[in-house]
């Protein structure tokens, strides 16, 4: 490039004029050498992950901006296939492709909230009160309906007032604590996705 | 690759481009045969460049958005074909975008300088810094690719990723294909990948299996594999024969510069402004500069092409 | 899937039934076509719909919905009559020489011991082999003997004529036999077919008897435990295999153990009845271990509180007094008002579960509901009245709902667990949004409050929730990578060779898989089938060696694979009795070298046992063969019957015209008032099924901006004969209504939906994507569960989405 974007600026001048002039053929040799797309990835982040859709389990790339410094928040730019993944090989369908909106979708929840009985919207609350106050509702329900015996006597220790759907697109990990405290409280109406 | 030095074209400029490095040619090559029509490609296209169409409505097909638009430089195209042969439905799905021709009529037609560019590996590129937003492309494009975009009046079109493919990377829609209907490399290769292809499609049935790299535009870059080479068309209107519209031809021979004259009237100002002032000023600020270069070119095409494996005249 | 993804390049045919891989599953349909460019391969697709699968099929057949039965029942016939079957494979490695009791019978559409008031076979005593004295089962080698299962399945199937079959799948018969003749190629022992199947088969009222006919017609081509065989379950959510794994099912613990029944008041009596002994001389019976996998689980679960004398915490667990509280069930009792409180951990139930109109109403008589996902889901929202879309009043819905956010798969670390049963570790790359947390840490959070509520207050039983383990580094935050090592498992004590006293694990040691599992509380182990995952070695689940030395797509170095990294179950299967690869050219997997087994995958078997000693493939039954004859294992009979759909668009079953008691499954349990809501085909008269589009995931994906770009706006299928009749052109606006609802949606005609002829009638199916709702980017949509019945699966309880009636007109 023999000549800088100010200087080209300088050239061409502005408007229809230099539109104009350049369309008669008269544009300087120079005026071509510019590139004219940059290429994003530079300096990101790349973090491996997989992707929550189906059940292909197929690799991801995630790239990130920021450096990781303290500083900085990790802002996810792209998400592309990952190509050493002996499944997708790379390839990704149109759901996985378009995971960046996923992530940031204007429907992703930020802020634990409560809708109170008979309101028409949602209250911002803490964490701590909300959870508080679950605690408490489910404790109610259990000391109030826990079925220790049967009829017959029979020890059976179960708790069927209150239900719970788990997540299977959760990971082993939260899907295994949650069974663990689930089934210590003496819940049945337990399931996830795998019953329909 | 894809150096600026590896522009062999670009529209209505006439000089000579830089033409010492050899470039192979790429290509892409869509196997309809492979094409589930998930629409990955689409999705994969907008994500990587940055776009998002409009939230649009169901027309009572599968097709969406309906068309290409600005910020949907690739459509999945579905049609419905009873096959009177064997007795089969076939659903014949086509990923609908821009060809890439070694003869682009869009760049044939279009009027300002560096707007389009062909680079010697084949890609045929918009710089929308240098659109007027004319729509001349669109007349000039056999395959009715380039939209206007109505946000800022500029054309818009697939770039086969260069800014991929200058980084040694495929095109987006390439890398995330689930069943390798698309795939990409060099033209030779995709040829002779496309050949594989046929043949396998023959045993299994398709007697008029086919590549699709019109001639009429010079071949293209980005190519298909048909199961019904003989009827292109029944791929959602994919041209028979494509050819340049004449009227380009027209405007290339006779109109253009006519009306070129109508435009440099228009702005005389300018134009002195520019010859007069604009080169001087370069020359104060910067003293190597290369000027020997004729301000106005006396060369009448438009488009000078370029190939850096012929021999020179 | 018995197989995985990646190993289907190595089919010689691919059988999609009951699913739509292109569709749902688009990269690992990618080696579909990988096995047409390997082996030639050819792509059959049967279908209601010509799909996306069928756009790149070889051979497509139309079927009816609901009748696939019908039509396998129909090829299992036509293989025995055509000798079609992989004879040294069916005799050795299936049950088709046991003699079964005498007692068991079949007729006009029921089995023996039905109860019509219970809906069910209380008495399935007869379902079951003969046994000698010793206590194993009686065979007849020579398939001679008219009880041995060879005998009575050719009778039952007998019944499956071609004329028969294509009169109830409206399939024609020239098409169908194309199929069936293709499929019945692959009976050669070298050859495989793989079967793909999804909730095309699991959503019906017969649809776990669909899947075992599939399976069936896999034993007697021999295409069990095969490369590019197998039955192959294409599961639909990123970890609904972890999680099932895992049990997170009202009758499940981790690892396939099952909770007791209150009957089950003795623990030693529970384990007996789980500790399976071989029902053959030499056989592996693997559930012999089940107190290991047992007890390892409640040493994870509850540490050193749970001991012998405690019968390790036996009183802890939960008793069932039924089959199970399945989802189906817990929303007729939250209907009912039996339910307060409710858990929505990443499920949206308004949309997923059928007969919105009753979930909703169900959810509105909680007292509390408690969301937990990272989207504003339509669940969270049921009381917001969204006009036509939802309805409601919301003033009178008195249930309090909180909505906690969380993240998503890209902010946190851990694993998932794929359809082919590989764990794959997975890392955070940024933190969520604003104040979501992880559900670990949610959980974490509920739990420390629960504590500490019933440390203070007391209360109900806390005994369980007081003797949790919960020794995590940062009690209210326990990272993954601790949670893995837990379910992974470690030695307690000091762990020793059984035979050989040798010192396998010292105390503390991560195990190194579920072999070195013991019953005396010297080893933990949160799921025994999970357990090698995370070793002494480290985390194995991480591992991205990617190298496939055999060229058979195996990658064993790649992440981890349940159990015990294998890739391919039965795999012993793919060797002949001898022990040579059926295919020692194309499809080596295991084999014996002399002295053990080994090859290209982690034998599934006994490693040092010779083939001469006649252990059979299948370790995990006691019959050490696979079952053609289920026993008493299904509610509706050991052989598949062909039923109709409970909404059946012709009114009777063809196979038994004169039953009214068997139109439609005779075991499926159908609640109170759900019965009065299925509609006839009078009113009703189309055939509807329910599905995913390629291009949205769920409810999810319509809070994507680019994937609602791609389907913005909800639509129905409707072919182009029905739509000319009631003159709907494309684009149109119609109706669509069912004895429970309607909805109102786009119309998209095609030839690809066409009338099929059935008992004499024309059948026309309408197809109704199911990704739109009142939340999201995209259009908003009805949901399409306003139109399903709620009725279950006899064995699953899974909803009957894919078949049911439905009205169409201009809207």
């Amino acid at each position: 490039m023999d000549m800088n974007r100010r200087q080209f600026f300088k050239v061409c001048g502005v408007g229809l004029g230099a539109s104009s002039m350049a369309a008669l053929g008269m544009a300087p040799p120079t005026a071509y050498a510019e590139s004219i797309r940059h290429f994003k990835l530079t300096n990101t982040r790349e973090t491996r992950n997989t992707c929550p859709y189906c059940s292909v389990g197929c690799g991801l790339i995630l790239y990130s901006q920021g450096s990781g410094g303290k500083n900085v928040a990790q802002n996810i730019i792209h998400i592309e296939g990952d190509s050493d993944h002996p499944v997708n090989r790379g390839t990704l369908c149109p759901k996985g492709a378009g995971l960046l909106d996923f992530i940031h979708s204007p429907n992703r929840l930020t802020h634990p909230e409560v809708r109170e009985a008979g309101s028409n919207e949602w209250k911002r609350i803490e964490w701590s009160e909300a959870l508080d106050r679950i605690a408490r509702l489910m404790k109610d329900d259990r000391d109030a309906n826990f079925i220790e015996r049967n009829d017959k006597g029979q020890t059976v220790n179960r708790w069927l007032s209150t239900g719970f759907l788990a997540a299977s697109a959760s990971s082993n990990e939260a899907g295994y604590i949650t069974h663990k405290v689930v089934r210590s409280l003496g819940m049945l109406g337990f399931d996830n996705q795998a019953r329909v | 690759m894809m150096a600026t030095q590896d522009v062999i074209a670009r529209s209505a400029t006439t000089t000579e481009r830089p033409s010492i490095r050899e470039i192979g040619e790429v290509a892409k090559l869509i196997d309809t045969s492979k094409c589930i029509g998930c629409k990955a490609c689409q999705v994969a296209c907008s994500e990587w460049n940055d776009l998002r169409d409009e939230v649009g409505t169901s027309a009572g097909t599968y097709d969406n958005p309906i068309d290409l638009t600005a910020q949907s430089w690739t459509v999945m195209k579905f049609a419905e074909y009873e096959n009177p042969g064997s007795g089969n439905l076939e659903w014949l799905i086509r990923k609908d975008g821009c060809m890439h021709c070694a003869d682009p009529g869009c760049l044939k037609a279009c009027p300002s300088p560096g707007a389009i560019v062909k680079y010697a590996n084949g890609i045929v590129d918009f710089n929308q810094d240098h659109c007027i937003g004319c729509g001349y492309c669109i007349t000039g494009c056999p395959f009715d690719i380039p939209r206007i975009s109505e946000k800022d009046k500029k054309a818009y079109k697939c770039t086969l990723c260069s800014d991929r493919v200058s980084v040694g990377l495929e095109p987006a829609c390439v890398k995330t294909c689930p069943t390798g209907a698309i795939v990409f490399g060099s033209k030779a290769d995709m040829k002779e990948h496309a050949a594989g292809r046929i043949a396998d499609l023959k045993e299994r049935g398709f007697d008029q299996a086919g590549l699709y790299d019109p001639d009429g535009v010079g071949g293209t870059h980005v190519m298909y594999v048909l199961h019904h080479a003989d009827q292109p068309s029944l791929y959602s209107a994919l041209p028979d024969e494509p050819t340049i519209s004449p009227l380009v031809s027209l405007w290339k021979g006779v109109t253009k510069p006519l009306a070129l004259l109508g435009m440099g009237a228009a702005v005389l100002a300018g134009f002195f402004h520019y010859t007069r002032v604009g080169p001087v000023r370069v020359e104060e600020e910067q003293e190597n500069a290369e000027l020997s270069e004729p301000v106005v070119h006396q060369v009448d095409p438009s488009v000078h092409v370029v190939d850096p494996k012929e021999p020179r005249p | 899937m018995t197989n995985h993804w990646s190993d289907i390049q190595n089919a010689d045919l691919v059988l999609i039934m009951g699913g739509n891989a292109a569709e749902a599953h688009p990269c690992g349909f990618k080696w579909v076509t990988e096995a047409k460019a390997r082996n030639k391969a050819r792509l059959v697709v049967v279908d209601p719909r010509f799909t996306r699968s069928a756009s790149v099929a070889d051979l497509y057949a139309p079927i009816r919905t609901g009748t696939d039965i019908a039509f396998l029942g129909g090829l299992i016939n036509y293989l025995l009559e055509n000798d079609k079957i992989q004879h040294e494979y069916v005799v050795n490695y299936t049950d088709v020489a046991f003699i079964v009791k005498e007692g068991f019978g079949f007729e006009d559409g029921l089995f023996n011991g039905y109860d019509a008031d219970k809906r069910s076979y209380p008495d399935k005593t007869a379902w079951g082999y003969e046994l000698d004295e010793d206590g194993f089962a009686r065979v007849d080698k020579s398939l001679s003997h008219p009880r041995c299962v060879y005998n009575l399945l050719k009778q039952h199937y007998s019944r499956y004529t071609p004329e028969v079959v294509s009169n109830i799948c409206g399939t024609p018969q020239d098409r169908m036999l194309q199929v069936w003749e293709a499929i019945a190629e692959t009976s050669a022992p070298g050859k495989a077919m793989t079967v793909m199947y999804a909730l095309g088969w699991t959503q019906h009222s017969t649809g776990s008897q669909m899947i075992r006919t599939g399976a069936m017609v896999q034993l007697l081509l021999g295409n069990i435990g095969m490369p590019g065989g197998g039955m192959n379950a294409l599961r639909g959510h990123s970890n609904i295999q972890g999680l099932t794994d895992l049990g997170l099912l009202s009758n499940l613990l981790p690892g396939y153990l099952t909770l007791p029944l209150e009957a089950e008041q003795d623990y030693a009596a529970y384990i007996a009845k789980r500790t399976a002994k071989p029902l053959r001389p030499g056989q592996l019976s693997y559930w012999q271990h089940y107190e290991k996998f047992h007890v390892s689980l409640m040493k994870a679960w509850y540490g050193k509180n749970a001991t012998a004398e405690n019968n390790w915490g036996y009183d802890w667990l939960p008793k069932l007094d039924i089959p199970g509280y399945d989802v189906l069930k817990v929303f007729d009792m939250m209907y009912q008002g039996q339910v307060n409180g409710y858990f929505c951990q990443g499920f949206n139930p308004i949309a997923s579960f059928p007969n919105k109109a009753k979930v909703s109403a169900a959810l509105a008589k909680l007292k509390y509901l408690v969301i937990m996902d990272p989207l504003a889901t339509e669940t969270s929202e049921f009381w917001r009245n969204a006009g036509e879309y939802n309805d409601v009043d919301t003033a009178a819905i008195q249930t309090t709902v909180f909505r906690l956010p969380t993240s998503c798969f890209a902010e946190e670390n851990g694993s998932l667990v794929n359809s082919g049963r590989w764990l794959q570790w997975h890392w955070k790359a940024a933190e969520p949004p604003g104040q979501a947390q992880t559900d670990v840490v949610i959980m974490g959070g509920l739990f420390h409050r629960l504590r500490e509520l019933y440390r203070k207050e007391g209360g109900a039983y806390a005994e369980p929730l007081l003797n949790i383990d919960w020794a995590y580094r940062q009690p209210e935050e326990p990272t993954a990578e601790e949670i893995a090592q837990e379910y992974n498992g470690k030695a307690l004590g000091d762990v020793f060779d059984l035979q050989s006293g040798a010192q396998l694990a010292k105390a503390g040691e991560q195990l190194s898989g579920f072999g070195l599992l013991r019953a005396d509380g010297s080893t933990s182990c949160g799921c025994w089938i999970f357990s090698g995952s995370w070793t002494q070695a480290g985390n194995q689940m991480a591992r991205r060696d990617n190298a496939d030395p055999y060229g058979m797509g195996q990658t064993l170095g790649w992440a981890w694979s349940w159990p015990a990294n294998r890739r391919i179950l039965y795999n012993r299967a793919s060797a002949d009795p001898a022990g040579n690869p059926w295919n020692p050219e194309k499809k080596r997997l295991v084999w014996w070298d002399g002295g053990k087994w080994g090859g290209t995958d982690v034998p599934d078997f006994k490693v040092d046992s010779p083939p001469a000693d006649g252990m059979n493939p299948f370790i995990m039954n006691p019959e050490g063969v696979a079952r053609l004859f289920a026993i008493d294992k299904m509610n509706e009979g050991p052989f598949p019957e062909h039923y109709e759909p409970f909404e059946t668009p012709i009114g009777r079953n063809p196979m038994h015209p004169d039953n009214p008691q068997a139109i439609s499954n005779p075991a499926a349990r159908v609640f109170k008032n759900d019965m009065e809501l299925f509609g006839t085909a009078k009113e009703f008269p189309y055939a509807a099924t329910t599905y995913r589009l390629t291009e949205h995931f769920h409810f999810w994906t319509k809070h994507c901006r680019l994937n609602a770009i791609t389907q913005p706006e909800q639509f129905v299928e409707i072919g182009e004969v029905l739509a000319n009749e009631l003159g709907i052109k494309a684009g149109e606006r119609v109706k669509v209504s069912s004895n429970r609802g309607y909805i109102k949606a786009v119309a998209v005609v095609t030839k690809r939906i066409k009338p099929l002829t059935v008992d004499g009638q024309t059948v026309h199916h309408i197809g109704i994507p199911l990704h739109w709702g009142f939340a999201g980017v995209a259009r908003n949509g009805y949901l399409t569960n306003t139109l399903t019945p709620f009725v279950g699966d006899a064995n699953t309880q899974t909803p009957e989405f894919k078949s049911f009636l439905v009205n169409v007109e201009k809207a």
